[in-house]
């Protein structure tokens, strides 16, 4: 039987994301994919699956859910308030979602990007070889209200009722830069005041990228303005004309004529996508060398994130509700017992 | 003069799992010629470590896996390659085709014909004849899917982009500023005059080769009336044709 997951109910930026395409930016195709990279490690870690697994990204709010089947679910990303058959659900873990129970994930209570991961992943069909939305580029689109989203078969071999602690990406903090072709188009006093100023998030950004914003540099290079096209890659920092920093996210145009004066190391997008207006950020120049070793660190880390998963466990005494839980592992939708004993 | 031109070709990191090798501070055509002669070298190459190659205007684009090369590594390779010949001085890659494009200039489909035309000190007549008159080479594909950047125009086509944008030009959309003209796969804003409509579909996601175009290709465009190009639109690529450089 074909599993589905039906779409009640959805904010406005709910797409199906994954890793992306990359290959094409000789056709002038970004390499897309979600928003928060790190999130879509911490759901696969959750549920035991592979990193590339397509999972519903949503922007600012989530929207109401019910499956087919019994399934497993995970939630990271951006916090957000979600509830099975109205028992609240622990955000950054691992769940059960019975067949026929109602999924309701609110607006976001820190960040911007929340994810929805199923056991098996959303089996959309494939575009270019990924099933990510990209919106600049017209490949998919939102998720709309009445849409039944194929689920792949789920082996389930790590269960439900896990949690992990995320690495914490919602309060800004230092952004890590390499210099990059163009670095050189700005002052030794304009880097400097780069580095020591504080940026704030705008309220500009999206997929594309994040506009900050800082009283204090004035970053306008002398012949910025006759820069020729040149390739973006996503963390590029884009100067624009009124002399504010723009990172680029993972669905940048592939090139582009504002002079960039750097590229924030790609673990370091997942600070800049989740950051909410007002953020604070500051950047810091890293050698290459430097870089080449954090990204590696990191993309290990990733890999060992399902070592570090703990059960959830519930408080006996916040449980208004006790009999409605299945104890083992996690929110059901309450009627189980009834069902399973009849 | 020297001492600028010893600086190019320049080799620079781009992000932390790239180069990128720059042939001039600003567009021309031998620097275009280089960038695409270097990414074909590129490819031919076939490092192991590298992912993907692409052009700009004036650079050739590589992706690598750090792990499998360090930086010091693929820079080396690069300023090997560099040296073994004056890449401003390379043929083009071969494979490239040449597409003869259908368009309507001017009329209300391309309403801004005339003053593009004004702009560059012609009658609309004469911009026809001039952006018909020979083949433009697609410098580089991005910022939209399958977006080409052709070139380089005639002189008199150096004018600049308009101060305020146009909101929306549809698909198909033939403009002109600063020597180059853009075609615009999907509908856009721009400050590029529109001076023609082709019904040319450049980006198709659901095929095994979604980009109709590659850099280093080159267009010819005819002038045809708008009932003509009315009965073009069944066409997926517009009435275009290709055939391949020699």
């Amino acid at each position: 039987m074909t599993r589905t997951l039906t779409v009640k109910r959805a904010g406005p930026g709910v797409t199906v994301q994954d890793l992306g395409r990359p290959g094409h930016l000789a056709g002038g195709l970004s390499r897309g994919g979600a928003a928060d990279r790190l999130a879509l490690a911490e759901g696969a870690a959750l549920l035991g699956q592979d990193a590339g697994t397509a999972a519903l990204e949503m922007a600012g709010a989530g929207g109401e859910f019910e499956a087919s089947e019994d399934m497993r679910i995970a939630l990271t990303g951006a916090a957000m308030q979600a509830s099975l058959d109205g028992t609240p659900l622990v955000w950054n873990a691992s769940h059960p979602l019975p067949r026929g129970g109602r999924l309701k994930i609110g607006g976001c209570e820190a960040g911007c990007y929340g994810y929805l991961h199923v056991g098996g992943g959303i089996e959309s069909s494939l575009q270019l070889g990924a099933r990510s939305a990209h919106l600049g580029a017209g490949i998919g689109g939102p998720v709309q209200p009445g849409a039944c989203l194929p689920i792949g078969q789920d082996p389930g071999t790590r269960g439900t009722g896990m949690r992990l602690d995320p690495a914490p990406r919602f309060e800004g903090g230092s952004l890590r830069v390499v210099a990059g072709p163009q670095t050189g188009l700005f002052s030794r006093a304009q880097t400097a005041a780069f580095e020591a100023a504080v940026f704030r998030r705008d309220t500009r950004g999206n997929r594309m990228g994040v506009r900050l914003v800082s009283d204090a540099a004035a970053l306008k290079p002398g012949d910025g303005l006759k820069v020729v096209s040149e390739v973006i890659v996503p963390g590029d920092i884009q100067i624009t004309g009124d002399g504010s920093p723009f990172v680029l996210l993972s669905e940048c145009q592939t090139i582009g004529g504002y002079p960039r004066i750097g590229s924030v190391l790609p673990c370091d997008l997942p600070l800049v996508a989740q950051a909410s207006p007002g953020t604070a950020f500051r950047f810091q120049f890293v050698t290459i060398e430097e870089a080449v070793q954090i990204e590696h660190l990191e993309q290990e880390r990733r890999l060992e994130l399902g070592r570090s998963l703990r059960p959830l466990l519930r408080d006996p005494r916040t449980m208004f509700d006790l009999l409605s839980y299945q104890l083992i592992s996690g929110a059901t939708s309450g009627d189980d017992l009834e069902r399973k004993y009849q | 003069m020297m001492a600028i031109a010893s600086e190019w070709p320049r080799i620079s990191a781009l992000g932390t799992d790239g180069f990128l090798v720059t042939f001039a501070d600003r567009l021309s055509e031998p620097a275009n010629r280089a960038a695409l002669a270097f990414r074909h070298a590129l490819d031919r190459e076939g490092w192991s470590a590298v992912e993907e190659t692409s052009t700009s205007l004036v650079s050739a684009y590589l992706r690598f896996d750090p792990r499998g090369s360090s930086h010091a590594e693929i820079r080396e390779n690069l300023a090997h390659l560099l040296s073994r010949k004056n890449w401003l001085d390379a043929p083009l890659p071969q494979g490239r085709k040449l597409w003869r494009v259908p368009a309507v200039f001017g009329t209300e489909l391309a309403p801004q014909l005339e003053e593009a035309a004004q702009a560059a000190g012609l009658t609309p007549e004469e911009a026809i004849a001039s952006l018909t008159r020979s083949p433009v080479r697609v410098q580089t594909i991005g910022f939209a899917p399958g977006q080409p950047y052709l070139g380089e125009l005639p002189l008199a086509w150096d004018i600049p982009r308009q101060s305020k944008l146009t909101s929306q030009v549809p698909a198909g959309a033939l403009a002109v500023a600063i020597r180059q003209l853009v075609l615009f796969p999907v509908p856009a804003p721009t400050g590029w005059r529109h001076v023609a409509q082709t019904c040319f579909q450049l980006f198709h996601p659901d095929t095994d080769e979604p980009f109709v175009l590659r850099p280093g290709d080159e267009l010819q465009f005819e002038a045809v009336g708008a009932e003509t190009l009315e009965r073009m639109k069944a066409d997926p690529i517009g009435g275009a044709r290709a055939e391949t450089l020699r």
